[in-house]
């Protein structure tokens, strides 16, 4: 009965969209869970984080995600299918929204955010480019204002996502920056600002492709590759390698508590890659046996670091031990200009764990959902920006931001 | 395999840079394997410029993508080895080999000295790696079949080392302890002779002839010095084993070169103490300037003690690894100087001040310095006036020069002077010729104002902001010695009601700390003082160490007071994160690996005697005694692997960034 789909909790907070298929299963949850998803089920707050403890990031993710069930699948079918009928779908969505003021980047955000293979920073700049669609503004100043406004309420509506912040941050560099912007008329900058945003989606299925292509070169035939949790470049470039007909063989990790690991293999499985599921606790029992580790990243920071799921920083450490080397594959819109000095230097991101059996309330429970690997354990970034060492991040991220 | 190793002695007296030098000890970074007998000189070096390069740090195979590849190229094409595969090869290699070659004609010196340890590395990895021989034999024909550009340079340019334009600072002065310059050739060979034990000899090809021509030339020149050098240096042992091998691997045509330099390297070994260079005055002159006077040598010191204005007594007893600093008697020149103001007026009165107080130490810290200074100058351009039939830039820059000049004699120029220094000359220079004398003061005058608000006021108000953000509640910070700009982020943290306690760590002489102590006290500040001693014990309850720096240089090391290092090290130790606070126009684009190369001796007296102690004063009387020799440091170098962030005013940074910052922002830096 404890397996099911970690989306549900989603289910509960927008009831709106899918059908409330794991309603019982409510009851095994942690108590701040229930909590929060009873806060949620109220539509109507969203202008405010229902519940700032909990990372919406990793709730997502986990819902896109998490392991696969078969109303997991019927969602995401769903899901899928809606999408093609999503795009044009905003239009008219915005126009009521501009007539009745009720408009928020949020509530956009949120939309697009349900799609499970479009990137955090790609809805932000989607959610973006609507408040510019919906803005009145008649001058440049005006928008930038209206938009800074937004992508302030954006940021600060989930502070535990880095692509969402650093995906606002880069088209507010956009627009700031862009000096073509300058010398034209209102509309015609406003339209291109708009274009801007909508091949955003496309430039970030462009990285990923290039990623993809980029580290061929580093999968070699007969090749072992340990990978951690889920993540959608990685799956890419596993992807791409099959389809060179490498021969390789993965390790996945099971990826607690969201069991995102378990959706890798069962893709994996379908590419017919053999693959071998390992408990999160194997990683050092079958690290000898690995000839490299990839992970995702949901965010790299200044000092060539990654913030990843929880588990990357001990996986790290041991292939680092074992002088195995450590790939990451990342989009540079995941580029943020953060420096976390240790593990806690950072926004706490929560998520509730579900540990089958009730925990005691004296018993305290560790529910970060991320840690950050410092940048001597890594071997390589793999980028939309070429193969970089860990010490060219900060050379990019002085160059985009400064 | 031990005596056959080139000896180290031989040492071409004219690029010696650094004063300390141990005649027998054994070479730490010469060639791993024996090098082989060398039949001409020039067929051997050849390798030598594009052998360096073609090892790459991280080992990236080469990609078969060819959209990879292109993407690639660009930002890593130097850092990869060569292709194995052998039609990829054919293409490749002509261009990395020219790319390769570019380094080296850069730093003619720190190609040569590195590339004996990598060629020794070399032959290591290609007895491992199946992917490495593939580029072993790659490296042959790429050498070879050069067509006279890339190496010949570095060879006419290594034989001369100082004598190049090219010759930056840097490459004097970050020559690692290990390896004072060699003798040129005696590296070529070695590195050659490293080679030839993987690769057949490669085919001396078109270079050959200029070559030859210019070893002979070089011959000749030693043959002349070492008759003059045999005649001086009586009694001096020859150093039997470095004779033997030189003769062993010194060819037949060239046994004049042998000679000599086996000559050579018995004065070098014998005369050391006496620090005189035996070279000509021609051929001094076609030395480079020295970016920083050399103090072990004896003839320039005397000709810079006659252009002098102050009058430095040096300290006799010089400990033997710093000769090359200069070190002084201090406060013997301040009455003597009071007593000349009114003889001297080159140099500006507010100059003088300045250079008064850098002498007696009542101005010190960077940021003090460094603004004192600017601010004199900028008293000084508004006093100024040009002399009839002389432009403005060039007569003004004459001046500064000459103040710069009288600063020094004060005491030695930190390197944020420095960069201030250039700023100002370079404005100078691009005073428009259109501009009547006062506008171009006023310019210039504002243009001063500019740079210490903008580069050192707001920055340090920056680097507080950015700082701030990680201090958090319940913190330990701990902070050695006294920075300005720590010490504003304590202020400013604790302003703004954050919960920490800060440790104070300080030490002998100068008990810096007791300042800053003093102020953060009177400011409510909880606060814990200890002694530099303490800091293994102390450093376990602190959770982050903040630290000031005098420059932060392009590998990242952080030039500082003193026990930065050791106190970064400790911290690293205890994995205690290390955040060094520095504005970005201290940042330098010179490479420091030691503290010993570039430094700043204080007075030796103050770590001999305590004062209002005198029963620990033991070492009353013997500060002149021949066997003791004070070291009294005021500068180190910490590595960067020590430092966990920098925080400037571009942001906070990896020490690794520190070459983008000086890349990307130099050029604004410079015209602001």
């Amino acid at each position: 009965m404890w397996r099911r789909s970690a989306s549900f909790i989603l289910d509960q907070r927008y009831q709106h969209d899918a059908a409330s298929t794991s309603k019982p299963e409510t009851l095994s949850l942690s108590p701040p869970q229930t909590e929060s998803s009873h806060m949620a089920a109220s539509v109507e707050p969203f202008n405010q984080n229902p519940n700032p403890k909990i990372s919406a990031y990793y709730q997502t993710r986990a819902a896109h995600t998490g392991v696969v069930t078969p109303d997991w699948l019927a969602q995401a079918q769903a899901a899928v299918g809606r999408q093609t009928e999503d795009l044009p779908l905003p239009e008219p969505d915005l126009k009521e929204s501009d007539s009745g003021k009720s408009f928020s980047v949020i509530q956009e955000f949120d939309n697009w955010r349900k799609q499970p293979d479009l990137a955090e920073a790609v809805a932000a700049i989607r959610a973006l480019a609507a408040v510019i669609r919906a803005s009145e503004a008649t001058t440049m100043m005006e928008l930038e204002i209206e938009l800074k406004k937004a992508s302030d309420s954006l940021k600060s509506w989930d502070t535990t996502s880095i692509s969402l912040t650093a995906g606002c941050d880069l088209f507010m560099r956009y627009v700031t920056r862009t000096s073509a912007l300058e010398y034209e008329d209102f509309n015609s900058a406003r339209s291109r600002l708009i274009e801007r945003a909508e091949k955003f989606g496309e430039i970030s299925y462009k990285a990923r492709r290039i990623i993809a292509m980029l580290s061929q070169d580093f999968i070699f035939d007969g090749c072992t590759i340990l990978v951690h949790g889920f993540s959608r470049v990685v799956l890419e470039v596993l992807k791409t390698a099959a389809q060179n007909k490498k021969l390789f063989r993965v390790l996945c990790t099971e990826g607690r508590p969201d069991r995102t690991g378990l959706r890798l293999s069962n893709e994996l499985a379908k590419l017919d890659v053999p693959v071998k599921l390992l408990i999160d606790s194997a990683a050092a029992y079958s690290m000898d046996e690995v000839d490299m580790v990839f992970v995702g990243a949901d965010g790299v920071v200044e000092s060539g670091g990654i913030i990843n799921m929880m588990g990357t920083y001990q996986i790290a450490l041991v292939a680092h031990s074992m002088n195995k080397p450590v790939y990451v594959a990342a989009e540079s819109y995941k580029f943020a200009r953060l420096y976390p000095l240790d593990q806690k230097d950072m926004a706490p991101a929560l998520r509730p764990i579900d540990f089958g059996v009730p925990i005691p309330s004296k018993v305290e429970v560790e529910t970060s959902a991320r840690d950050y690997t410092p940048p001597q354990y890594l071997t390589l970034l793999f980028t939309d920006l070429g193969v970089l060492t860990p010490s060219v991040v900060s050379d990019e991220l002085i160059q985009l931001y400064l | 395999m031990e005596p056959r190793r080139a000896p180290r002695t031989v040492i071409d007296p004219k690029v010696r840079q650094v004063g300390f030098f141990a005649p027998g000890a054994p070479p730490e970074r010469a060639v791993s394997g024996p090098p082989a007998p060398i039949a001409s000189s020039s067929s051997s070096s050849p390798p030598v410029s594009d052998l360096s390069p073609s090892l790459s740090p991280v080992m990236i195979p080469p990609p078969r993508h060819s959209s990879a590849d292109n993407a690639l190229l660009p930002s890593s094409s130097s850092s990869r080895p060569v292709p194995a595969s052998p039609l990829r090869q054919d293409s490749l290699t002509p261009a990395s080999g020219r790319r390769y070659s570019k380094p080296s004609e850069f730093f003619p010196a720190m190609s040569l000295t590195a590339s004996s340890s990598y060629a020794g590395r070399m032959v290591g990895n290609a007895e491992f790696s199946d992917d490495l021989r593939g580029n072993m034999v790659t490296v042959v024909p790429a050498a070879s079949s050069f067509p006279s550009g890339g190496f010949d340079l570095t060879a006419v340019k290594a034989s001369s080392v100082p004598a190049s334009g090219l010759t930056t600072v840097s490459v004097v002065k970050m020559m690692p302890p290990g390896i004072t310059v060699y003798d040129p050739e005696t590296i070529v060979e070695k590195v050659g002779g490293s080679v030839e034990v993987q690769n057949d000899r490669p085919e001396s090809s078109k270079p050959l002839k200029e070559k030859t021509s210019k070893a002979e030339r070089r011959a000749l020149q030693e043959a002349q010095r070492a008759a003059k050098a045999a005649a001086k240096a009586e009694g001096s042992k020859v150093p039997a084993s470095s004779g033997a091998v030189m003769g062993a691997n010194a060819k037949p045509t060239k046994a004049t070169k042998s000679h000599s330099q086996k000559n050579d390297s018995a004065t070098v070994a014998g005369s050391e103490k006496r620090g005189g260079d035996r070279l000509s005055e021609k051929d001094r002159k076609k030395d480079a300037p020295h970016p920083r006077m050399q103090y072990d040598d004896k003839i320039r010191v005397e000709k810079a003690k006659r252009r002098a204005v102050v009058k430095q007594t040096e300290a006799r007893n010089r400990v033997e690894l710093f000769r090359h600093l200069p070190q002084y008697e201090h406060g013997t020149q301040l009455p003597d100087l009071e007593s000349k103001f009114f003889q001297l007026d080159p140099v500006h009165p507010a100059v003088y001040k300045v250079g008064l107080q850098y002498l007696s130490g009542s101005i010190s810290g960077g940021n003090a310095r460094c603004i004192a200074m600017l601010e004199a100058f900028r008293e000084a351009i508004k006093d100024y006036s040009t002399p009839s039939e002389k432009t403005l830039s060039r007569d003004l820059t004459a001046k500064i020069n000459s103040y710069v000049s009288f600063l020094i004699e004060c005491r030695p120029l930190s390197i944020s002077m420095g960069n201030a220094i250039r700023f100002l000359k370079s404005r100078i220079a691009k005073v428009p010729l259109t501009l009547s004398e006062s506008e171009a003061k006023a310019l210039l005058q504002s243009d001063i104002e500019h740079f210490i608000n903008e580069k050192i006021i707001l920055a340090d108000n920056v680097i507080v902001n950015h700082a701030v953000t990680k201090i958090k509640d319940g913190d330990v910070l701990l902070t050695y010695g006294s920075s300005s700009a720590v010490e504003m982020i304590l202020l400013h943290a604790h302003e703004l009601g954050k919960q920490f306690r800060v440790v104070v760590v300080d030490s002998r002489p100068k008990l810096e700390g007791k300042l800053l102590l003093r102020r953060l006290v009177g400011k409510g500040l909880s606060c814990t003082y200890t002694n530099i001693n303490a800091i293994s014990y102390i450093m376990r309850e602190v959770t982050q160490v903040f630290l000031g720096a005098s420059s932060v240089l392009s590998n990242g090391t952080v030039y500082s007071r003193v026990g930065t290092a050791c106190v970064a090290m400790v911290a690293h130790e205890f994995r205690v994160p290390v955040l060094v606070c520095c504005e970005a126009y201290k940042f330098h684009e010179r490479v420091l690996l030691d503290s010993i190369c570039s430094n700043e001796l204080g007075d030796p007296d103050v770590i001999s005697e305590v004062p209002g102690r005198d029963d620990i004063n033991y070492l009353d009387g013997l500060t002149n005694s021949e066997n003791l020799q004070l070291l009294n440091l005021i500068y180190d170098a910490t590595p960067s692997d020590y430092v966990s962030m920098i925080v400037t005013d571009y942001g906070m940074v990896p020490p690794t960034s520190v070459p983008v910052i000086v890349r990307e922002y130099r050029r604004e830096h410079v015209w602001v």
